[in-house]
Parts: structure tokens; sequence; C-alpha cells
């Protein structure tokens, strides 16, 4: 019996637990949910259709679904954690054979009233499993090269999965949740360092590879990272998007051109302004403010998870929020890197701002951990 | 698996631990994103946002309309009218094959413009418009616009386009105006960026192209809004564009239409001259051709009609056109002689029908010779060995000269293409040109215009007014710019001795007037109005020993393109000039007979400013003439109901 179970009486039952949500971390949600509606309203140049009507339904089923989870005590979705996984990879599976081709990527199964992408699914269940794992692994263990080998696996499995789609944003995005959550963990940080030792070698590896046979990635990905470099080789080609996107950013300035002012998104400058490159809008029409504000809401999720898996009194419960925290992160991280051209262009949505059912369902449905672990805290 | 609680406290603290240094890490990238944040839209933003404006801003010029011309009374002779055009939009109209079917049931479209459209509609991208068909008239666009609803995509079009209410009658004065080529693009060193619009039309010949400068105008410009595509989002602001100068020439339409009426199909040319001001009254050139034809773009087979036709209607035959002046080049010479002072009062020189010149026998026109030969006779009959003879004392430097000072062998600066600077040769031009000595043979042909000699109808004109007036007299083709009247070109005194003078217009009186006098046939018998004229025939072939002793074939006989041009200079009233004409008629063969009654003729026209009394003429023409003014009248009035007919 676990610590946790040991404990179970006296977490709270019934509809009480509603009064345990963690109230601020929702009403954060809702907000930055809130400014996801306001930009689709806008790109779309004034209309709830065909984007913010869409995603305000997704919201509302995403908050139910989070509030079900959350409801649902924090042991049980580590017992199914497993079942969840080998779900997501069955999923990714059929992607493989089934999927509808999109945006050149094979990405989504339709499964009648939307789309499901199993890759961002995979995002929760993998952290999941992970946390599990290491909640059932005796800590002594953790650093052992047998026990460090088998939670790899647990990632890269999905990860080859989903880079063959391909879809490299989500699985740099799988790698560095789960290498944050082995890293919390416990697991010896001469690990890391030898991974990070090993990623530089593959990174000039497939700089090497470019042009030969045995290339690595596909021209499309090679010419993004030309243009990353160099956004100015090809303003009107492959750098197009990087200029764009910061021309429309910079030109919000401090406090922007006001709400829906902005001459580049509206004037389809920008590409893909609805989902990937939402964020260049909200700054062109907010400015630094706006920008800023909307990093801040971020952070302050963060904060409330990180507090939440420090009051946590059992390993899956911190290692979930976490690692649920780290996904967030990663997110927001990479997309605002990518519009503001310190990053690739690799295709990562702007958490619960980006129009997409999916990654909101999703994400919600991890909150919902976060919260369950909240409730279900021994008290 | 049963742990102890000490292991897991230990666990947990190491978590919380790596959780606080990872949070750690996300909150320093955090700031890093921030950072970067406010470099892009704190410090560079003034940088974006300009680079914002250009994505957005786009500027279209706007065609100015170009300035119009005017005659002298304010009759148009070169307007901007509407034109109508189709203009299909691609992306609105669905399917393209069937609007055009549809289209092409109402209007006739020429396969070549359809074709012409499918292949930008191709090349475009959907939503820019592509013009279907153009310069359609009023009916037309009638059937479009009533039937819009059925022709999604389609719209009627209104620009302007410049018309030439005029015709063949003023081509050579205005000239036309056409679409920019490339050539024209490559001729200029930095094109004014209103030549890239479409279908923008430049002067291309005469008027037209030599006050491009004035008559464009200068481009307005709209600022659009455009979207990543280029396309039109909503226009931001607008500047109209400064119109071009409105002209007025000097010219007479009234005289000039009748003038280019009496030439009828002859090559000819006329230049009417006003003895006050140097105005152009009249500058006809025939045959013509409709300059509206290159407007709209002249097809293959229209301008091959136009380039081989013999008669070359394209060339503007008053200014480009020299010719060997024959006799109306006396008056040179014998001034020449006068200023010098070689030829004293009552001296006569004696004319057998030629001089032997270093061993070669130059001709005098009457094979019998004139006998004794003052200086009104010489002109009168026009005796050719006076002028040999005179020519050999005073030298060709010196006829040279006064060719020059009477508007001869130099350049007028007329707003016209091709402006010819003639030939008054001298002993240095031969040298330079054609690297020989100047022969005293060669002074003997120049004497009476022959030889090297070449002179526009247009300096003839100069040369006949200056000789009227004594001043130095300038042509002037421009009235007004905008209303602002153009310096006159009446000219400064030219410092001719006015005896001399007298003497020379006594003689050019003798030929219109004497009973005697080559031109007396074409004479003007209204008191008041008389001329002083000068015949001209000039050879345009050599008449070898043999031929002459064979007989010398007389011009009727003769293909056209050997027969001598006929030349007639006059200026009219004699006591105080207004006009002086000139004339020739190419291959027309006597002076006096083909190219006399023409300038006799417009001369009435431009006195009586309309049609002459019959009373002006001698009796025994009037009912020739009589007849020939119904014939003109009746034609006069067959075309300007045409052109009435062309403008509805």
């Amino acid at each position: 019996m676990s610590y946790l179970e040991y404990h179970a009486k006296s977490t709270p039952r019934g509809l009480r637990k509603i009064l345990y949500l963690n109230w601020p971390l929702t009403l954060l949600l809702a907000s930055v949910a809130g400014v996801g509606f306001l930009m689709l309203y806008s790109v779309a140049g004034g209309s709830f259709s065909p984007w913010a009507e869409p995603q305000f339904k997704r919201f509302l089923l995403g908050m139910s679904v989070m509030l079900v989870v959350a409801m649902v005590p924090i042991w049980f979705w580590r017992n199914i954690s497993i079942l969840a996984y080998l779900i997501s990879v069955v999923l990714l599976l059929a992607v493989e054979f089934f999927g509808t081709v999109g945006m050149g990527a094979q990405r989504w199964i339709d499964l009648g009233f939307m789309r499901l992408q199993p890759s961002e699914l995979m995002k929760i269940t993998s952290v999941m499993l992970l946390a599990a794992y290491y909640d059932w692994l005796p800590p002594e263990r953790s650093s052992r090269p047998l026990w460090v080998l088998l939670p790899v696996l647990m990632i890269l499995f999905p990860t080859f999965l989903v880079l063959r789609q391909p879809d490299l944003g989500t699985s740099i995005l799988l790698m560095a949740a789960g290498g944050g959550v082995m890293f919390l963990a416990g697991v010896h940080w001469a690990y890391f360092a030898a991974v990070i030792a090993a990623a530089v070698g593959v990174v000039t590896a497939v700089f090497q590879s470019r042009g030969s046979d045995w290339q690595l990635l596909k021209d499309y990905q090679y010419r993004r990272i030309d243009t990353f470099l160099d956004p100015s080789q090809d303003p009107l080609g492959a750098g197009y998007h990087i200029t764009q996107s910061k021309i429309a950013l910079g030109s919000g300035g401090w406090s922007g051109r006001g709400y829906m002012q902005g001459t580049q998104s509206r004037l389809n400058f920008l590409p893909e302004k609805h989902t990937d490159f939402i964020f260049t809008t909200l700054a062109e029409e907010f400015g630094f403010i706006g920008g800023i504000t909307l990093l801040s809401l971020y952070i302050l999720i963060i904060v409330f998870c990180v507090a939440t898996a420090l009051a946590a009194r059992d390993r899956f419960s911190s290692l979930v929020t976490l690692g649920v925290a780290i996904t967030f992160f990663l997110f927001f991280a990479v997309n605002m890197s990518m519009v503001m051209g310190l990053a690739p262009v690799v295709g990562v949505p702007l958490p619960l701002v980006s129009y997409g059912g999916s990654a909101m369902l999703v994400l919600l449905a991890a909150f919902g951990l976060v919260q369950s672990a909240n409730i279900h805290r021994p008290r | 698996m049963k742990r102890n609680s000490q292991e897991l406290e230990g666990a947990h603290r190491k978590l919380s631990r790596r959780a606080l240094l990872l949070g750690g890490l996300q909150l320093g990238f955090a700031g890093a994103l921030a950072a970067r944040m406010r470099y892009l839209q704190v410090d560079q933003a003034d940088q974006f946002r300009l680079l914002a404006e250009e994505n957005r801003i786009n500027i279209r010029l706007l065609a100015p309309a170009r300035g119009e011309i005017f005659d002298r009374n304010g009759l148009s002779l070169a307007q901007n009218s509407p034109s109508y055009r189709i203009i299909l939009v691609p992306e609105d109209a669905g399917d393209v094959e069937q609007v055009i079917a549809k289209l092409s049931q109402l209007i006739t479209l020429p396969p070549e413009d359809i074709e012409r459209a499918r292949t930008e509609i191709s090349r475009n991208r959907p939503f820019l418009p592509i013009t279907l068909a153009d310069q359609l008239n009023w009916e037309d666009i009638s059937k479009v616009a009533v039937n819009a609803p059925a022709l999604p995509g389609i719209t009627p079009e209104v620009g302007l386009t410049r018309l030439y209410p005029q015709k063949d009658d003023f081509a050579h004065v205005v000239g036309y105006v056409g679409p920019v080529s490339d050539y024209d693009l490559s001729k200029l060193e930095a094109p004014d960026p209103i030549l890239r619009i479409p279908r923008f039309q430049i002067g291309k010949v005469g008027f037209e192209a030599k006050r491009e400068d004035k008559l464009r105008g200068t481009a307005g410009a709209k600022r659009i809004e455009v979207n990543a595509g280029g396309r039109v989002m909503r226009e931001l602001d607008r500047r109209e564009g400064e119109p071009g100068a409105d002209m007025q020439l000097t010219v007479d339409a009234d005289l000039q239409n009748y003038t280019q009426a009496r030439l009828g199909t002859e090559s000819a040319a006329v230049v009417v001259v006003d003895c006050d001001t140097g105005d152009l009254r009249a500058i006809a050139s025939a045959p013509s051709f409709d300059p509206n034809l290159f407007v709209r773009g002249i097809s293959v087979a229209d301008y091959s009609l136009l380039t081989e036709d013999p008669y070359r209607p394209l060339a503007n035959k008053t200014v480009q056109g020299t010719y060997p002046p024959g006799s109306t080049f006396k008056m040179v010479t014998v001034m020449a002689a006068l200023e010098e002072g070689l030829i004293g009062p009552g001296e006569t020189v004696w004319c057998p029908g030629h001089l032997e010149v270093s061993g070669r026998r130059f001709h005098c026109w009457k094979r019998a010779g004139h006998g004794h030969v003052d200086l009104n006779t010489s002109l009168k009959q026009s005796c050719d060995v006076y002028y040999y003879d005179l020519a050999i004392k005073v030298g060709i430097d010196k006829i040279s000269a006064m060719a020059n000072r009477l508007g001869l062998g130099i350049r007028h600066d007329l707003p016209m293409s091709a402006v010819a600077s003639g030939l008054a040769p001298n002993r240095e031009w031969k040298s330079r040109v054609r690297g020989q000595d100047w022969l005293v043979g060669d002074t003997v042909n120049a004497s009476i215009g022959q030889g090297f000699i070449l002179a526009s109808p247009l300096q003839l004109a100069v040369m006949t007014a200056r000789l009227a007036t004594g001043r130095s007299i300038a042509p002037r083709l421009i009235k007004s710019i905008d209303g602002v009247e153009q310096p006159s070109g009446a000219g400064e005194s030219l410092d001719l001795n006015e005896n001399n003078l007298r003497m020379v217009r006594r003689g050019m009186y003798s030929v219109s007037n004497d009973r005697r006098g080559t031109g007396y046939r074409s004479r003007i018998i209204a008191e008041g109005m008389r001329m002083g004229g000068k015949s001209g025939t000039s050879q345009v072939r050599n008449i070898t020993a043999a031929e002459r002793a064979a007989g010398v074939i007389s011009n009727k006989d003769l293909p056209w393109e050997r027969r001598d041009h006929a030349l007639y200079v006059c200026f009219a009233p004699f006591d105080k000039p207004k006009y002086a004409i000139s004339v020739i008629v190419e291959h027309g063969g006597g002076g006096s007979k083909a190219a006399a009654p023409i300038a006799r003729d417009v001369m009435l026209q431009a006195l009586y400013d309309g049609t002459p009394p019959l009373e002006a003429y001698p009796k025994g023409d009037r009912s020739r003439i009589k007849a020939q003014q119904e014939r003109l009248e009746r034609e006069r009035i067959k075309r300007a109901q045409n052109q009435d007919s062309d403008r509805a």
C-alpha cells in the first residue's frame, strides 16, 4: 500500500472536490483561452466564424473534460497510465496506416465529429507513463542503466512514430518532456550530459549528411533550418514565414496598432495566422505590452503547476504535474521562439490560443490531471 | 514494493530541488523571450513598421489626360475621347470559357484577342483583371452592360484614347500617338514610370512626338492597400495627375482642309506662311493617311498599303522632302549679285540658248535663247543663261551665304518629325563632304537651283516670305501653349538693300502679271490681291548630249518617277504681302503648269479666308474654277458628314 493510498481517506470526496480545484489555475487557463478567442475573432476580420466559435465550443468541451479528469482520483490515472500509453501508440500506428493526409503530413484520424491528432495525446500519455514508472520504481534504482534504458525506449518509440509523420516539432516536444520527467525523477545527471553530447553529434551528423544518400531530414526541413539561420536569403520563398512574422511583430511596437487594426495579418501577409503564427497577430495588435501579458499568464500557469507539484505527497502526482508543466512550457517557448525568429519553424501551436481541437482538448485533459493531483492530495 | 519513508523523503527532496532548478531554467528562458520581444517590438519597432507599410501599400499610377491640340480658331485637331473596353476578372467569372462564349454571341470578338486573353488568364493570378476587348463603340458596350447579370466577372470600363477628328488632313502636322513599345523604352535612359501604365499612349510621330514633354502631363497616383497576394483591398488616397498642356497651332484648319482637298491624289506639298508672324497657316502634304489607324494599332495590310505606295503618304513632304528648287532659286542668285553690286541698272545679258563654260555647254530651257535679257525679263521668262553668267561672276560662296540668309540650307526649328535642313552648298562643303574641288560647272548648276542644291517646301516658303518682307521670317507652328502666346516669328530686318529687294519683287510680279510671265496663266486679277511669284521646274535626271540631239522627250511621255518636279513660290498681296506660299508637285512636269494654279487657288482661299469670288480669277478660267470649287465643296460636305458619323 502506497503512501498515497494510505492517506486516501483524508482526501476530499464527492462534490466537495470542486472546492479543492486549483481555482487560480482554472482562471488562468480560461483567460489564456480568452486571449485566443479574441485573436481568432480578430484574424477572421471581426467574425466568430470560422475560428473563434468552434474554438470556444472546443474550449467548453475541454473544460468539461478537465473537470471530469479532475474529479477522478489521481491513483486511477496512475493505474491506467500504461493502458493510456498503449492506446496512444496504437492510434499513432493507426495514423501510419489510415491517417488523413493534411498539410503534407499524416497526422490525423478522422473520428467523424473531430479530427484526432494522436501525437497530441501521446505528449500526455507518455508523461503519465513515465510518472507512473518512476512512482513504481524505487528511487535508488532510477539511475541504473537498465532502468534508464526502459523509459528511454518508452520515449523514443512514439517519438520515432511521430517523426515518421513527419512532425519534427512534436518529436522534439516528446523527447524534451520525457527527458524532463526523467531528470525530475532523479536520473543521474551524467546521462543527460551524455545525451547532450550525443545530440551535438547528431546535429553535426544531420548537417553532414545533407545531400548525401543517407540524408536524415527532408529537404524542406533543411530549408527551414537554412532560412532560420539567414531568413534574408529568400524572403519571398522559404524565409517568408519568419520575415513576415518578424515584420508583423516588430511593427506592433510598444502598445500595438490596436485591436483589429493589425494590417499584416489582416492582409494575409502572415502565414498560418490563426494557428502557429497567431502570436504575431497578438503582438502586432497589442504590442509589447500584449505579448508580455500573455507570456506572464503562461509563466503563472507554470508557477501554479510547480507549486502543486511541490505540495504533492506522492511521486506520481509531482511528476505528472511537472511533466504537464514542462510540456506546456515547451509548447509556448518553442512557438514564441519560432515566431520571433529564435528557432526554426517546426509547427508547434501556441497552447490554448492557436486554433486547433486536439491540442486544446489534450492540454485541458492534462490540466485535469494536475487538478486531480491537487484535489486528491492528502490534507 | 515496500519503501521506507526516509528513502522516499530523500527522493522527494531531490525532486523538489530539480523541479526548482527546471523552473528556474524555464523562467530564464521566458526572460530571454521577453528580451527578444522587447528587442523586436521596442528597439527595432520603427524599422519593422516601415517594412510593414511597404508590405501593405502599393502605389498605382494614374494616367493624366493628354493635352489637346487645336487649330488657330480653336477647332479640335487631337482630342481625348472616351474609349470603352471590357475587363474580365477570371476569378469572378467562374467558367471563363463559357463567359467568353456568351460574350462572343453579343459582340464580335476577334479570335486573336480571345487567344491573347487566354494566355493572359493562364499566366496571371485569377483576381487580376485582364482586357478582353478594347476600342469598342457605344452600341457594343451597351449590349454588354444590359446583359451584365449573365456575364459574371465582366465589367465595361471607360478610358481615354486619342482621336484625330480631322483625320488625313492633319496627319502630317499633328502626327499620332501609339502604345509605348519596348523600343521607345530602350531609347530612354530613365523612362518616366508613367510609361509602364498598360496601354499608355505616347506621341510617336510629328507634333505629338516632338512636344511629348508638354502634352503628356504628369502622372497622378493612388495608394492602395494590397494583401500578400497582390489583391487590392481598398484605395487609401488618390492624387490626380496634371493634365498635359493644351496646344493651339498656327494652322488654319479650313485652309488646311482646302489645301489637302485641292492637292487631292497628287504627290505634292504646300506651305503657307504668314508674312507678318511666320505662322504656318497651312502645311499640307499629299497624299495623306488617317492617323487614327495608328492609335488603334494599324493592321499589317493597311500599313504595307501605306509603305508601298509610290506617292509615299507617310512622308511629310513639306519639311522632310528636299528637292532641287530649280528656278525658284533664281531669286537667291540674283539677290547675291545685286548685294555685291554686280548688276548695273539696265544691264543685259545675251542669251543664245546656251552658255559655254570650261568646255561644257550649259543649256537654257529655251533652246532658241532669249536674246538680250535684263533682270526683270530673266525672272519673268526664267532665262537660265542670265543666271549662269551672273553666278560665275558672284561665286558660289556668296550665293550659298545668301541662300542661308533667305532660309535655305538651314534647319528651321519646328516641332515636326525629321525637319530637313536641305543643302545650300559652298566650296568648303564640297571639299569636306565629297573630297573634291568646287568646279565652275557646279556654280552654273547651282545658279538655277539644280546640282547639289536641295530645299524643302517649308524653306522655299520661308525664302519667299523673307524676300517679300525683307525680314528674317521664322516659321511658327505653335500659337499658344495653355493659352500662353508663343513668340512671333516676325524676325529682324535681313539688312538687304531695299532697292535690290524691290527689283527682285518686281521681277516676281512680272512672272505672275506680265503677259509673257511664266505664271501669267495662274494670276490673280483682283486689285490689291495681285501676287508676285516664280515658277520652277527641277530635273530629276540628267539630259545627256545624245538625248538632247535626239530631241528632249517631253514630260508626259516619261514614266512618272522620271518626270520633272513642278514648283511655284509666290506672295500676295504684292503691295503689302500677307502670305507666302510654296508648292511642289512631285514629278508634276512644268512648274507654271502644275504648281502655279494650286498656289494661286490656295493663295486666294487664304486671302479671302474662305471660298474666293470668281471675279478674282482671270475671265477665261472662271467656268473651270467654278466647277472645281463646286466639286471641292461637295467633297468637303461629304467628309464633314463622315466625321460626324464617326464621332457618333
